[in-house]
């Protein structure tokens, strides 16, 4: 099982306790100005990375709130989880200066 | 075990050397929301200074477990779910009356903690004694709250309590089963 870390909580904890939520950061455009192709990309077409991908989570069965994290799609290691509303944080970069 | 609705009456449900399990009687529950910034003034209105840390609990008659960054869980003597729904508060918020919601069981014994863990993923010793969590007992979306090391508290919504009373009643009964 999977052991996530609730940005809210600050705790580890199971994965039973979460519910996945999808891909992080796909941004909503203006639906009365966005094109066709920008509102199928916006529904549909996702990065389906090999490797970090930034995807949403929610401590459903907990403090209830969606995170963010970076999990290794190859070793489904979380490398990071954030708060709903942060940037991705630059994984190059030590803990410290992120 | 078969574990109906209708036997789901306050008192000793199951109990064996290694846990007992109890349905506790009735208490008011209220659910309430609030920002940080109208925390201390919705609180204060409550006579609770609501902590902020999820999992901790304040308050001594009612009680407030911090549940989320933004919601609490009041529990109150049945008495007073009158009074709490009519407190003035002068803020923004949301205080919803829950009472009905959910069942409250107590497992306390030797190894109530060691029954818990029966259908529960999470390492009990994560929850100190005097803190709660809402958290995922076997299917199901409960509270737990710590007494004491082995005395625990269940809050679960009604539907799902004869199946989760049933695993219980099982495990009590496993425990000592040799
Ligand atoms: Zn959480």
């Amino acid at each position: 099982m999977l052991l996530i870390h609730c940005p809210y909580c600050g705790e580890t904890l199971p994965e039973l306790e979460f519910a996945y939520a999808g891909e992080a950061h796909v941004v909503r455009p203006d639906p009365s100005t966005a094109s066709d192709e920008q509102w199928r990309d916006f529904l549909f077409i996702r990065s389906n990375a090999k490797g970090p991908h930034a995807e949403r989570w929610r401590h459903i069965h907990g403090c209830g709130r969606f995170f963010n994290a970076v999990r290794d799609t190859v070793s489904d290691r979380f490398l990071a989880t954030y708060p709903a509303g942060t940037p991705r944080p630059d994984l190059s970069l030590s803990e410290d200066e992120r | 075990m078969t574990i109906s609705p209708s036997t789901l009456v306050p008192g000793i449900i199951a109990a064996s050397d290694a846990a007992t399990v109890t349905m506790a009687e009735p208490v008011a529950r209220f659910s309430l929301r609030a920002h940080a910034a109208e925390r201390e003034t919705v609180g204060g209105a409550l006579g609770l200074d609501l902590p902020t840390q999820v999992g901790h609990v304040a308050g001594d008659e009612i009680e407030a477990l911090c549940l989320g960054p933004d919601e609490w869980l009041i529990v109150a003597p049945e008495g007073l779910a009158e009074r709490i729904a009519r407190t003035e508060i002068d803020a923004a918020h949301s205080l919803t009356e829950i009472t009905d919601r959910e069942l409250t069981f107590r497992i306390d014994g030797p190894r109530a903690t060691e029954l818990l863990t029966t259908g529960w993923p999470r390492d009990p010793d994560s929850i100190a004694p005097g803190q709660g969590r809402r958290t995922y007992f076997d299917g199901a979306s409960v509270i737990v709250w710590r007494d004491g090391p082995e005395e625990w508290r269940m809050d679960v919504w009604r539907s799902f309590a004869p199946h989760v009373v049933s695993l219980l009643a099982t495990g009590c009964a496993e425990l000592v089963a040799g």
